[in-house]
């Protein structure tokens, strides 16, 4: 798949701190492609600079290979984080006006809106101004303005910061849908559950770094570390000599004469030798491998970004 | 190009939808006609018919003491202690009662009794006359002849005249408190509009809508497209004021001032007579319009003024003034976060308005100081402090090199603000301070 967007080299200061320090990342077209990391780790400015809100200290972007300018803001479509609309204005004048300032003439954008307003229901909306809607219309109303001009490049920031879980679930919805039409996401957040379910490619930013990136699959792949949790009936003290030198028992847990055990394999060693160990002494329920969940590996790669020793334990050993 | 008037439009059309926007233009030339009238109105004297009861113990005023079109005099020989319990019931106003020894002078010689107040006018007329008429008597008897003496009485006016670049001289109107309004009117305009940009920034910034915007438009073009738009507004509104203002003030004329004009003629002639032939032959003539030489002093200075000189002089540094403060005002607004907050960056733009303003108040009594002039030529306070100089006369060159610097001044601070608002706009939750406006100004 070819990238949509290319940014090379990208570094932003301000006064006081530095933002961005030589980022480089390559964003494939029609993917979702997460941009995580912690709070002020520079996600923001990077997705302003490629909205050409502020420019870049050194560093070029590139959009399908040509070089980022202004006429690409109208293939753009953006949601920041910081979003608001205006009180006073109506619900369709407002939208109107949003989506002629992104190049539709107004006949198109009417024509457009309409669309939106009869998928989400919300035709009797259109003269009501903005402060008499509740917060969830209101966000409702921000996403068509994000999406109304059918922007090549979409770009999320906390999107569903706000949403009740049934209009969380249909924003999901509607990003999935706009990426099988053949739209590229970037989608900046901290709920790693929405990552995993939507994303197939991450960037991890922190402290101005941009510190990993690659595919949801692989990254999690990479970051195994031979840990199983297995349920069985059966002796735990025959379990713990058949286990021998093969591995370390993290965590064990027993009710009703069921044990689970969490155990980290010694390197080398493999599932299916732990299997065939323990397989003559106990009647196993379950077996299962623990991958690293996003979650897991965003807290781990930040606390060793920061250099915290209290969760080293989770992949030195 | 096509962003910016989007931006203008929308601008325009939120600010005309508002009731108070609407009520303002309608009200403030019903407020300025309604001083106006009211400035008239002091000038003329009041006139109450006054029907006047006249006990003459002095013998002194009989035939000589006369009314007018509304006050008449009846004279009797009622005891007084009678006539002040019956002069109202018989249908006299005020009951006037001069004592035997009325030009000896001395407190309760002459005595007015009234139930309704007569007012000042009346007293002041029947005083000036017994005076005279007290005076001609005295020097009757001590053998004078009193045409003697008002022959020899010679009044005085002293005409300003200015002398221009060219050597000529022209009489000046001199109306100071026309131009020191008109300076006011300006401050007033400055400020209005200013803050209309001030709190169209903060509106969108506090809403956070302007992130959306500005991935849309560059921050520039935004800030560029609603100070335009304000200014427009601002004109539309000026001209239907002006409009208003213009109607009412013509019918308003037509009802005060319908026969001023004309006597105003016949006046200035009499005075030419007077002049001429240094006699008191139209004396009378002249005293039947003492009650309106303030009124005719206002219009001899309305009439002097060159309204289109004025009107285009108007215009010219709003526009300056306007752009030179709106876009500051667009600065500060970007920087502050909340309403409670711009108070601090609102006062420090607010001083220099200030200045211009007390500075116009200065031009009324000492037109050709030097801080008037430095005040009419420094781009911070020209557009209030020139305004009020204008009635003066003021050379050419000092009003082109006022707005050329009034206008260099504008693209500066639209160029230093622009680059504020790019940052401002965008930082929330921290207290902004000078020194770190200053900073934005040199962000890439």
């Amino acid at each position: 798949m070819p990238d949509i967007l290319q940014i090379k080299n990208v570094s932003k200061k301000y006064s006081n701190h530095v933002a961005l320090n030589d980022v480089s990342l390559n964003i494939a077209e029609k993917a979702v492609f997460g941009l995580l990391g912690p709070n002020g780790a520079g996600k923001t400015s990077l997705i302003r600079i490629i909205n050409q809100i502020t420019g870049p200290d050194s560093g070029e972007i590139f959009f399908k290979g040509e070089k980022l300018t202004q006429k690409h803001v109208e293939r753009i479509g953006y949601l920041p984080e910081e979003r608001g609309l205006y009180k006073k204005m109506s619900v369709g004048d407002q939208v109107l006006y949003l989506a002629q300032l992104k190049g539709l003439s107004k006949a198109e954008a009417k024509k457009r809106l309409t669309y939106w307003f009869e998928k989400f229901e919300m035709q009797s909306w259109w003269k009501k101004k903005i402060e008499e809607l509740s917060k969830g219309m209101q966000q409702k109303v921000q996403f068509i303005v994000t999406v109304i001009h059918e922007p090549e490049l979409l770009i999320l920031d906390e999107p569903f910061s706000g949403f009740d879980p049934i209009n969380a679930q249909l924003i999901k919805n509607e990003i999935l849908e706009l990426r099988k039409k053949g739209a590229t996401v970037i989608f900046s957040t901290h709920n790693m559950g929405s990552v995993e379910e939507l994303c197939d490619n991450i960037a991890l930013i922190n402290k101005s770094e941009k510190i990993l990136d690659g595919s949801v699959k692989e990254i999690r792949k990479a970051n195994r570390t031979n840990t199983y949790k297995i349920s069985f009936k059966g002796n735990l003290l025959g379990f713990t000599n058949a286990l021998w030198t093969g591995g370390e028992i993290l965590e064990k847990h027993t009710e009703d004469d069921i044990h689970s055990v969490t155990l980290k394999l010694t390197p080398g060693v493999s599932g299916t030798q732990l299997l065939q160990a323990i397989l003559p002494i106990c009647e196993i329920h379950s077996f299962n491998e623990l991958i690293p969940s996003m979650n897991d590996i965003f807290i781990m790669k930040v606390n060793q970004g920061n250099g915290a020793v209290g969760t080293q334990s989770n992949y030195t050993e | 190009m096509r962003k910016i008037r989007l931006i203008i439009g929308r601008e325009i059309k939120s600010k005309l939808k508002n009731k108070t926007f609407i009520i303002m233009t309608i009200l403030a030339p019903l407020l300025i006609t309604g001083f106006l009238a009211f400035m008239i109105k002091m000038t003329q004297s009041e006139k109450t018919e006054q029907n006047v009861l006249v006990i003459d113990d002095s013998q002194l005023f009989k035939d000589k003491l006369v009314g007018n079109d509304y006050i008449s005099l009846s004279f009797t020989n009622q005891k007084l202690e009678k006539a002040v319990g019956e002069f109202t019931e018989k249908g006299y106003s005020c009951l006037l009662w001069i004592s035997p020894t009325v030009v000896e002078g001395g407190a309760g010689a002459i005595k007015l009794f009234y139930k309704k107040s007569p007012g000042f006018a009346f007293q002041t007329y029947v005083k000036d006359q017994m005076e005279r008429i007290i005076y001609e008597s005295k020097l009757k008897a001590n053998n004078i002849d009193p045409n003697i003496i008002s022959n020899s009485k010679q009044s005085i006016k002293i005409i300003l005249e200015k002398v221009n670049d060219k050597g000529s001289t022209q009489e000046q109107a001199s109306f100071g408190l026309f131009g020191f309004l008109t300076g006011a009117l300006m401050f007033m305009f400055i400020l209005m509009y200013g803050m209309m940009v001030f709190r169209s920034v903060m509106e969108e910034k506090t809403n956070r809508i302007v992130e959306v915007i500005v991935s849309s438009v560059k921050p520039f073009e935004l800030m560029l497209g609603k100070i335009i738009g304000v200014a427009i507004l601002g004109t539309i509104q000026f001209l239907i004021m002006g409009l208003i203002t213009f109607i009412l003030t013509t019918a308003l004329s037509a009802i005060f001032l319908k026969d001023a004009s004309s006597q105003l003629k016949v006046f200035e002639t009499q005075q030419e007579l007077v002049k001429k032939n240094g006699t008191n032959v139209n004396f009378n003539e002249l005293e039947k319009f003492d009650d309106k030489l303030e009124l005719f002093d206002l219009l001899k200075k309305l009439q002097k003024i060159d309204f289109v000189e004025v009107f285009i002089c108007f215009i010219l540094y709003f526009i300056g003034g306007y752009l030179f403060y709106s876009s500051i005002m667009a600065a500060i607004g970007s920087a502050v976060d909340s309403e409670s907050d711009s108070q601090q960056f609102i006062t420090p733009v607010m001083i220099p308005l200030m200045i211009g303003y007390f500075i116009a108040t200065k031009t009324i009594m000492d037109p050709d100081s030097s801080t008037v002039f430095w005040g009419s030529i420094i781009p911070f306070t020209s557009p209030i402090v020139m305004m009020s100089r204008i009635t003066n006369g003021v050379p050419m060159w000092e009003l082109l090199l006022s707005l050329s610097i009034l206008f260099v001044s504008f693209i500066f601070t639209t160029w230093m603000a622009g680059k504020i608002y790019r940052t401002g706009i965008l930082m929330y939750g921290k207290k902004t301070s000078w020194r770190e406006i200053g900073k934005w100004l040199f962000y890439k």
